[in-house]
């Protein structure tokens, strides 16, 4: 079953579609990616997904039911997580303050969320970290911090905008560990990714997506494969060979 | 840990004892001036330090619990101490409603929104002649002669509030506030009610000031809409004992109420007499003065940068 689908999604700003009629399901426990060049739409996608924007028309169905309009924090609770591709860290917060705040979504008192807290210090390996301030921390860390904050509210689904944009190669290598580990936890993943190293190695199936539109959708190798993408990507006297 | 249960025994110890010791009805009067402005301060922090929410209208919430006050006794003719808990509840009222209509806006605008506000319910308050009184005001007779009483019933809303803000501010309602005021997107990705945690602060932070204002038609028995509903000597003054003590700290805004009632204090009695009457008229000069060496030397107040002024000012390593 679907646990997320976009039915004909489009939202526009003023005269510009910045997405147009985008359809996608994502099937329950994969991880799906979304790719498309700069200023395709990913963004949006997650923004009206998670509600920050109001969709023009379309709708967004997430465990059989519609979460068209309902609140950011409502969606959130029921059980759809995110990242910022802008990292948003709580920045005068300690880490586990940070988490311990996430962690609340879910339980009401202080030990309960602290203990949560830690489970998720853990399990992205930020334990080290705990006692620094957010804005302490090196972008490798933010984005790290930006995933354990997410995972803290007990997503069923983890939408990851660019989590990986910015890291050096062997922190590469561990965001490819980490995305794993959580989806072998039982959490479906969507992510949207310009690293290819990172999408392509991860995703079970891959939309690609330029100008607010559809124009691929298939496994990693077929994505990558499609003329419509290449062309997207690299140009014209490129989509040919 | 130890340390700071010794500091707070002594503290309680110092207040509790302060006006048996000191007999001057003066300095009686100044302390309770000074502890009424602890419960401002701490109400108005909770709401701009703990959740980032600046509000330049408070004396909206002080006015209102004033007024509540004064109104029961001339027109419902209760007594005006009825208003120490109405003069709350009615302040919580009008902050929902302030609520409702100025966290639509963020940031800056919010401000602006609220110093807008304090200046709506000033006019009306001046205006509404048939029920305030208009600038005649509203005079009642004190309840005690003696200072004492009202020494202690501030004292103890004083350190209520300091208590309530204390255990908020470790629960799961804090640790909201202090997020959303770090990053309202974020915060509400993370499942955070942003409307209604902000609205909650709100209604704590108007609660205690409405008291405040209440008590105060109680203690000063007059109260006029230039005095309670005033940008300057409410408002501002918050804002000011909040950013010289320290915002977002627990014991911040009781030491620069403190630190600004004296200061008052000492510019309006022009130096305690001893120095030329013009002195008395440059308040607003140093309080400004001040405010741009706060801002400049000590960003997080008196109690937020204490362990720099002891590395700076006395010379303490750490």
């Amino acid at each position: 079953m679907a646990l997320l689908e976009l039915k004909n999604l489009t939202k526009s700003f003023g005269g510009l579609r910045a997405v147009d009629d985008v359809s996608l399901s994502v099937e329950k426990g994969e991880i799906f990616g979304l790719i498309g060049p700069n200023g395709s739409g990913k963004t949006t996608i997650f923004n009206c997904i998670s509600s920050f924007y109001p969709i023009t028309s379309g709708d967004v169905v997430f465990n059989g039911s519609s979460i068209k309009g309902l609140k950011t924090h409502k969606i959130c609770k029921l059980g759809v997580g995110r990242t910022f591709q802008v990292v948003k860290p709580l920045s005068r917060m300690t880490v586990l303050e940070n988490i311990t705040a996430a962690a609340f979504s879910r339980v009401n008192t202080i030990n309960d969320a602290k203990d949560a807290a830690l489970q998720i210090l853990e399990f992205t390996h930020l334990v080290d970290h705990k006692d620094k301030l957010a804005r302490s921390l090196p972008i490798g860390g933010r984005k790290r911090l930006e995933i354990a904050r997410a995972l803290a509210t007990r997503p069923q689904l983890l939408l990851l905008d660019e989590t990986a944009a910015g890291l050096t190669p062997s922190e590469l290598d561990e965001a490819i560990l980490l995305i794993n580990k959580i989806r072998e936890s039982g959490i479906t993943i969507l992510i949207v990714e310009h690293i290819m190293k990172v999408i392509m190695t991860i995703s079970d199936r891959i939309h690609a997506i330029n100008f607010g539109r559809s124009i691929a959708e298939g496994t990693p190798r077929e994505v990558a494969n499609n003329p419509e993408v290449i062309k997207a990507y690299l140009g014209d006297s490129y989509a040919q060979g | 840990m130890k340390t700071k249960n010794i500091a707070i025994t002594t503290a309680l110890a110092f207040f509790i004892i302060f006006p048996l010791a000191v007999r001057s009805d003066y300095y009686q009067h100044i302390m309770i001036i000074a502890l009424m402005w602890v419960l401002i301060g701490s109400s108005w922090n909770l709401l701009a330090g703990y959740t980032g929410q600046v509000s330049f209208g408070h004396a909206i919430f002080f006015g209102v619990g004033a007024y509540t006050a004064g109104l029961f006794a001339t027109k419902l003719g209760i007594s005006a101490w009825w208003g120490m808990i109405g003069g709350g509840l009615a302040a919580m009222l009008v902050g929902l409603f302030v609520g409702w209509v100025c966290f639509r806006l963020r940031g800056p605008y919010f401000a602006l929104a609220t110093l807008a506000g304090g200046e709506i319910f000033r006019l009306i308050a001046t205006n509404w002649e048939s029920l305030t009184e208009g600038m005649v005001g509203i005079l009642l007779i004190q309840t005690f002669r003696s200072k004492l009483p009202y020494y202690y019933i501030v004292l103890g809303l004083a350190g209520l509030c300091i208590l309530t803000i204390h255990l908020v501010m470790k629960s799961k309602i804090g640790y909201y506030f202090v997020s959303i005021r770090e990053d309202q997107d974020a915060a509400e990705s993370l499942g955070i009610n942003t409307t209604l945690y902000k609205n909650i602060s709100l209604l704590i932070s108007s609660f205690f000031t409405g008291i405040a204002g209440a008590f105060y038609m109680n203690y000063m028995a007059f109260i006029d809409p230039h005095i309670v509903f005033s940008l300057h000597y409410i408002s501002i003054m918050a804002i000011l004992v909040g950013i010289v003590g320290g915002v977002a700290t627990i014991m911040g805004p009781a030491v620069g109420a403190f630190i600004m009632v004296g200061l008052q204090e000492t510019f309006r009695s022009a130096f305690f007499g001893l120095a030329p009457r013009w002195t008395s008229e440059a308040h607003a000069l140093v309080f400004g003065l001040l405010v741009i060496f706060v801002i400049m030397f000590l960003a997080n107040g008196v109690v937020g940068d204490w362990a720099k002024i002891k590395r700076k000012v006395f010379r303490i390593k750490a």
